[in-house]
């Protein structure tokens, strides 16, 4: 039984679960259990906690594939602006402004935007891997322009679109359950298997703990490079619609504000080294809730408006403290007497 | 072959850049001094050199540039009044493409050329002492339009604008009409510390507490004036607080996303909780005529007609107020049918 627990308590992915865990009982005491409370409104869940994963659902995809790109040693900062360009292209076909001669189609506008976003992801990749441009700097040029194209695209307006097919893919239930957590199944579940089934995961380790040695070993880092932030823009791109749909329609002052940062938090949360190396998206995506639960968490208690940033800042500060094994030694040492100290430095 | 790909995949990527460079920092890079001051094109030639002595009131407008939907509307606006009575006005337009330095290009120019009235939306507060005390020693007045500049009140005429507060009292009054003056709401407000989230919550908040005691607000937190922000505060507002009857949004766009959140809940935006919100935007009337969208308070930017009439007093030395206070209509569901064709913006 210890032995089992113990070998549970080694998973990547058992903190950022019992930290999201805590969230939730934290949340459901102060709130008098209201915050756990699940109904079924108009023959679907309706609760706190269904909001987390729908609200949530577009920062674990952004969170996995960030998880690949940060596995690598690298960052990719443009996220934000390409869901705001895949926000764009999708509201802009929609309403006819884009490709009048497509009619409106929500198909084609879902399409062309995740190629959009897939264009965006093999720009970062080629300035990262063929001009080899640091990471951040290199998506630093989409996160400034990306946006700008997005603004480019609607001309500056806020587009507002009409359309309940668009619309479902934020609003939308199966089952009872938000439509983007299947979409956060169908993506996460596909990467898993990518990388786990084949020597993609590997080779991603690899590639962050040593490219050189890598190269050398064989690996064709640069084309490794250019396909992680493929998907990584490709995943902004379907972040990107789900938020669109949200709001039915695209902001693109706003939309993915910042996010690339939650991702980042997300991933670090985590507990995936962002220097590159080992990696686990399972537990990015579980960060992402976290990260989500922190905001559901800041609105349920009502927090006034000009505490909330510092609610936060608090909480994740709290968060990482108790992810990080210095200080998890400090509090044992602390907690415990100095016999404890001793027999732990001996075992060290 | 592939160093040639390569260049291609280059040169396409640095276009593609500065196009993107281009939409962030508006025009600004097609020759902004030649712009920095357009006649308007419907007056007659003719009239400019000596036009002060034929009676004509002539006005420099220095506009900040295409920047939103609401300030498109207010140049149409005061260029549309100027076409209109051509026989009285003449207007001189300039497009500073966001740039002081074009403004006070324009200003200077309006000098030169002995205008009126100048007239000016302020791109930035700071940084116009010099340039105002030029036109003050012109004897030029200038008129401030719905921005204020930091420089001292002899400096300027007369600031024209709409008035936060009194938006939010009559979203509050709306709101009170609406809900039979009882009951609990809630408000989402804009981005912590901006002018127009303070004054409009101070105003609707005193209405609210001086004149309906029946009604509560039961919670209020920022929504960042974003749709997806509204959307998801008012989903928090919902859970905690599933009696109330009202939603007040600092600006329509917040509105729009918590006319989502409260269908999710369940419940008819519009019928079992009503909105008002404040702007007045293309988007909350399709929401009115739809019936999910209770009442906007127009901050109106169609400030033409209010800008003119002010100039003419100042050219005739008749005293106006420090701040006219521009007329925020009202808009609820019943007129926006009729009002949904003629929204510029």
């Amino acid at each position: 039984m210890k032995n089992r627990l113990s070998k549970l308590s080694g998973n990547q992915a058992f903190w950022p679960v019992i930290i999201f865990l805590t969230i939730i009982l934290f949340n459901t005491i102060l709130t008098g259990g209201e915050f756990l409370s699940i109904s079924i409104v108009d023959g679907h869940f309706y609760g706190r906690i269904i909001d987390i994963f729908r609200n949530g659902g577009k920062l674990m995809i952004l969170a996995a594939g960030m998880t690949m790109v940060l596995a690598t040693g690298g960052t990719d900062i443009s996220v934000g602006s390409v869901m705001a360009i895949s926000g764009a292209i999708a509201c802009s076909i929609i309403n006819g402004n884009l490709f009048p001669q497509l009619g409106g189609s929500v198909a084609m506008a879902i399409i062309l935007a995740v190629c959009a976003g897939i264009v965006c992801g093999l720009w970062n990749g080629f300035l990262v891997s063929q001009i080899k441009i640091q990471p951040i700097v290199a998506t630093m040029i989409l996160l400034v322009a990306g946006r700008g194209i997005a603004q480019l695209i609607t001309s500056g307006k806020i587009i507002t679109i009409n359309s309940d097919a668009y619309y479902f893919i934020n609003g939308g239930y199966i089952l009872g359950l938000p439509f983007p957590l299947y979409i956060v199944l169908f993506l996460v579940g596909l990467l898993l298997l990518f990388v786990h089934r084949t020597a993609f995961g590997l080779f991603l380790e690899s590639i962050g703990c040593n490219q050189l040695a890598s190269k050398f070993a064989g690996i064709k880092v640069n084309r490794f490079l250019l396909a992680i932030y493929t998907i990584s823009g490709a995943f902004a791109s379907v972040a990107g619609l789900i938020e669109s749909a949200g709001i039915k329609g695209a902001d693109c002052n706003n939309a993915g504000l910042n996010i690339e940062l939650d991702a980042i938090l997300a991933v670090a949360i985590g507990g995936t080294n962002l220097m590159g190396g080992r990696f686990s998206i399972l537990s990015s995506v579980i960060g992402a809730l976290i990260v989500q639960s922190i905001t559901t968490t800041v609105l349920a208690l009502g927090v006034p408006a000009a505490y909330i940033r510092v609610l936060k800042a608090l909480l994740i500060i709290v968060i990482c403290l108790s992810q990080s094994g210095k200080f998890k030694q400090y509090a044992a040492k602390l907690v415990s007497g100095k016999k404890h100290v001793r027999k732990e430095a001996v075992a060290l | 072959m592939k160093k040639r790909f390569l260049g291609a995949l280059l040169s396409t990527a640095i276009v593609v850049t500065s196009l993107a460079g281009c939409g962030s920092a508006a025009p600004a890079n097609e020759a902004p001094v030649q712009t920095a001051t357009i006649e308007n094109e419907e007056t007659p030639k003719a009239a400019a050199p000596d036009s002060s002595s034929d009676g004509k009131l002539v006005v420099g407008f220095a506009q900040i540039g295409q920047e939103s939907g609401w300030r498109d509307a207010e140049t149409m606006s005061i260029q549309n009044y100027a076409k209109e009575h051509a026989d009285e006005v003449e207007l001189k337009f300039a497009d500073a493409q966001q740039k002081q330095e074009n403004q006070i290009k324009a200003i200077k120019s309006f000098i030169e050329q002995d205008v009126d009235v100048i007239g000016l939306a302020p791109v930035v507060e700071t940084g116009w002492d010099q340039v105002f005390a030029e036109a003050q020693d012109a004897g030029i007045p200038i008129i401030l339009l719905d921005r204020t500049a930091d420089v001292d009140e002899s400096l300027y005429a007369t600031f024209i604008g709409s008035d936060f507060i009194e938006e939010g009292k009559l979203a509050a009054q709306n709101m009170a009409e609406l809900i039979g003056k009882k009951g609990k709401i809630v408000e989402l407000e804009g981005t912590v510390g901006a002018s127009a989230a303070t004054d409009r919550k101070t105003g609707f908040d005193e209405e609210i507490a001086a004149n309906y005691p029946d009604i509560e607000i039961v919670a209020s937190q920022t929504g960042d004036f974003t749709r997806a922000q509204g959307k998801e505060v008012m989903e928090s507002f919902l859970k905690s607080n599933p009696d109330i009857v009202g939603v007040y949004a600092h600006n329509d766009d917040m509105a729009l996303g918590a006319i989502e959140a409260i269908k999710e809940a369940g419940l008819k935006p519009g019928e079992d909780i009503v909105t008002v919100s404040v702007d007045g935007v293309k988007g909350i009337f399709e929401a009115m005529v739809a019936g999910e969208a209770n009442c906007t308070v127009e901050c109106n930017p169609l400030l033409g007609p209010l800008f003119f009439e002010t100039a003419a007093k100042l050219k005739k030395g008749e005293s106006v107020e420090k701040w006219v206070k521009s007329v925020d209509g009202v808009f609820t569901q019943d007129v926006a049918k009729d009002a949904i064709d003629g929204r510029a913006y």
